[in-house]
């Protein structure tokens, strides 16, 4: 244990390190983010002028739903667990993560399971077109053969989430270093150990939806078909109640690494650490009671709409808790506006519009009006994009100094931030006034009122898509040609552990536990 | 290499890229398989999973006898097989959650004054469901036929439910045997609870060869054939699992592994059989008792 990597491509094949998975699972997760932006390029493309240009309606579907389908479970879960990876055992002290080999095995899944998924876009009849939300009967009854590659595809990556949560709920729980306690750890700890709790608990109702869509296309069951007694819509019921978590284990650990940052470019702790952790539980706990707001133009009863409603608006409560907090933080602080800080205060600003948007969809008769419009893909594109995208993006600048041991230029960070940060609001700021105005949400055409928003909104896609490039370049640069650094704390305002370590980072930390105090 | 205050981080290994391949063989396999293909490539993607599961709890059954697990590393397997158990309660909580809804909500919708009226030519809603909308609407033509008779709750599925509380039993025998060092009654115990298993096992198929050839319950007879047999079904598959898991136990037990205080594959095995056993409870009043 006490040597350093392995030569040549078996240190990555073979590795039980939870450094080397944790760069695996961000490389892979980056790959994932350019495949599903370019699928959104090519919809953005499209959508650029009313009428059809350049695909037919059918690929249109494709696009959207493999966009949704690889951004989610393939880009963004993944860089987070790639963080979780590097930054957990070196935040709580302890010598890796808990199971490495079945760490590693998560990993290993989930080029299978993609690979899986993108050959479906050449098999007969396409590649799934019902939505990433794959609604019954659109994905059962009336989709293309390669639905079952699809299913199975899915079967294995939610196998891969949940051995990796299991791990890191092992990790947290079991591998603290003395006088680590629960109530020392970082909230980005914290955060990944609540996400870690949701993804052991509604990956597997995953598994059981997308089983029962197997069960009713192959072997006869009803169970949405209403022929049979069955009800499409409770494939809708069984999807959100792992759909609407799904939320949270997105954005929680966006929370924890901005929780991280902000304090460090403010020189002050985090504000309010305990009423943090205790939000970030009440958001978990709300997640799994609130589910069917997202189907309130499906025909619930009345007292359904309403509990409905109200539950969803209470998950307001803490996440303004976090905000506030966040801003208490800054408040007086010395603040420097580094790249990841600049990506964290603008994630505090962009979540809080993507927030209050939601709130607005909560209300279910204004719902009926917004639904299915693009005020709603506005709305999740806010708290995605400019909360996960953002806060992963931050995280990647905050901590690259610690993993590689070389300085990123900050002149080319910050301009990476700014094209990024203006050409997401010019691409999804308008697509609030579109959805408020009509316009449906997953058709490839569009009636000639929406053709300027559209355009805009097209335009700061393809720069927005620039900038990621950008950001490959700047992180290449940093590993390649970078300035060294090796003072243990890159940043002066740092807290943690992670920072009392060498930099960059050696193969094997804290083989002998350090004392916390 | 690991003391007692070292944790045991493994050297590298290619067990998990080995097996993360064979998942992937077996999801593409089983795939086109249902898809009208052949099964070859599940089978083998099956074998490859075999061997690498064999191979990988060898490995660790060996590093626990040659001492290099510290009580820590013991104490993440704990974990690792507590939150798996938790995420196959949240998998059967699906399938419970559907049967509850369909039968409390869904049905009931169907059969209400207008849709009935509009929609399903005065199909009239009942649980257990035996005619379907599609009967009422299309007769003889219909595509879901509901069942003919149902399972007698008070049969077979008593004796398992006997079978199955008993066997929860016989293997907490086997565990306070082995905590007192008494290798025969545990060896005894925990044969008996495998072969519970398999008599389990042996009146399920039993019951669904009644069910299919007597009863007329099949899959594809509505909404009551399809929630009966993919929550029957995917306990019983779980209870294969667990079957086979005390088998190997049992072997390993013969062969002399496990000590009164050393014996987690054993404990982790009973704690699934365990929760098998719950979900068998779950399953005996909601679905053949109340369902019926």
């Amino acid at each position: 244990m006490a040597h350093g990597p392995s030569k040549g491509i078996g240190r990555w094949l073979f590795t039980t390190n939870h450094k080397d998975i944790g760069t695996m699972y961000l490389w892979f997760s980056f790959a994932m983010f350019l495949l599903g932006g370019f699928f959104a390029m090519v919809i953005r493309a499209e959508l650029f002028q009313p009428g059809m240009q350049i695909i037919r309606p059918e690929f249109f579907n494709q696009m959207t739903t493999m966009h949704g389908l690889v951004m989610v479970f393939g880009a963004i879960m993944p860089a987070f667990v790639g963080l979780a990876n590097w930054m957990i055992p070196l935040q709580i002290g302890a010598p890796d993560m808990a199971l490495p080999r079945m760490n590693n095995l998560s990993f290993w899944i989930l080029p299978f399971a993609f690979a899986i998924l993108a050959s479906t876009l050449f098999m007969e009849g396409g590649a799934p077109n019902f939505g990433w939300t794959f609604y019954a009967p659109l994905s059962t009854t009336y989709a293309p053969p390669s639905v079952n590659y699809f299913i199975f595809g899915v079967h294995i990556m939610g196998a891969s989430s949940i051995m990796g949560s299991i791990n890191i709920v092992a990790t947290v729980l079991n591998m603290r270093a003395p006088g680590m306690t629960l109530m020392k750890m970082p909230l980005f700890v914290w955060t990944w150990l609540i996400t870690a709790f949701l993804l052991i608990a509604v990956m597997p109702v995953l598994a059981g939806a997308v089983t029962m869509m197997l069960m009713d296309i192959n072997f006869g069951t009803s169970f949405f078909d209403a022929a049979g007694g069955g009800d499409p819509v409770l494939f809708q019921h069984v999807f959100w109640f792992f759909g609407h978590p799904e939320v949270y284990i997105i954005i929680l650990p966006a929370f924890g690494v901005i929780s991280a940052i902000i304090p460090t470019f403010s020189r002050k702790p985090l504000f309010g650490y305990s009423s943090m952790v205790y939000a970030t539980a009440a958001i978990a706990f709300l997640s799994f009671i609130v589910w069917a707001h997202h189907m309130f133009t499906v025909g619930m009863p009345l007292t359904g709409e309403l509990y409905f409603m109200y539950a969803t608006m209470l998950i307001a409560v803490p996440t303004g808790v976090k905000v506030f907090n966040w801003i208490s933080t800054m408040f007086q602080g010395a603040m420097t506006f580094e790249t990841p800080m600049l990506f964290s205060i603008a994630f505090v600003i962009l979540f809080t519009i993507g927030g209050f948007t939601g709130l607005m969809l909560s209300i279910a008769p204004s719902d009926i009006q917004y639904h299915d419009t693009y005020f709603v893909v506005a709305h999740f594109h806010y708290v995605m994009v400019a909360g996960a995208v953002f806060s992963g993006t931050a995280a990647v600048y905050y901590w690259l100094p610690k993993w590689c041991g070389k300085m990123y230029n900050e002149t080319m960070g910050k301009l990476q931030f700014w094209i990024a940060f203006i050409a997401f609001n010019i691409t999804f700021f308008p697509q609030h006034f579109l959805g408020l105005a009509g316009m449906p949400r997953r058709y490839a055409d569009y009636s000639l009122q929406f053709a300027d928003w559209n355009m805009v909104s097209s335009i700061g896609a393809f720069v927005y898509g620039a900038a990621q490039l950008l950001f490959l370049y700047n992180v290449i640069h940093t590993i390649v040609a970078g300035k060294p650094v090796s003072e243990p704390k890159t940043w002066e305002g740092a807290e943690g552990l992670e920072w009392t370590v060498a930099t960059p980072a050696p193969y094997h930390t804290f083989s002998t536990p350090p004392e916390v105090k | 290499m690991a003391t007692d205050s070292n944790y045991y981080v493994p050297e590298q290994s290619k067990l998990p890229i080995i097996m993360a391949a064979g998942l992937g063989l077996v999801a593409v396999g089983a795939a086109s398989w249902v898809g009208g293909g052949s099964a070859m490539m599940f089978l083998a993607g099956s074998l490859v999973l075999g061997l690498t599961f064999y191979s990988w709890f060898s490995t660790v059954i060996r590093e626990n006898m040659a001492g290099m697990n510290s009580e820590q590393l013991k104490r993440s397997y704990v974990w690792g097989i507590s939150w798996f158990i938790f995420s196959e309660v949240m998998f059967f909580a699906a399938f419970f959650g559907a049967l509850f809804y369909v039968r409390m909500l869904a049905v009931p919708w169907l059969g209400s004054e207008l849709e009935s009226d509009l929609l399903w030519n005065g199909f009239e809603a009942a649980w257990p469901l035996m005619t379907t909308p599609d009967m009422a609407v299309a007769g003889d033509a219909a595509k879901f036929k509901g069942p003919e008779a149902l399972v007698d709750p008070w049969h077979l599925p008593l004796y398992n439910t006997i079978i199955l509380l008993t066997s929860s039993i016989t293997v907490h025998f086997a565990h306070t045997a082995l905590k007192k060092d008494n290798r025969k009654g545990f060896n005894t115990w925990l044969a008996i609870t495998v072969a519970l298993g398999v008599l389990f096992l042996f009146f399920q198929v039993e019951e669904y060869i009644e069910a299919y050839q007597e009863l007329g319950l099949t899959l594809e007879s509505g909404i009551y054939g399809t929630t009966f047999f993919l929550l029957t079904g995917f306990h019983g598959a779980h209870v294969t699992l667990g079957t086979f898991m005390l088998f190997i136990q049992l072997l390993r037990g013969l062969k002399g592994h496990f000590t009164h205080d050393d014996a987690f594959g054993f404990e982790a095995s009973s704690w699934y059989w365990h929760f098998v056993d719950v979900v068998w409870v779950g399953l005996f009043i909601f679905v053949y008792v109340l369902g019926s």
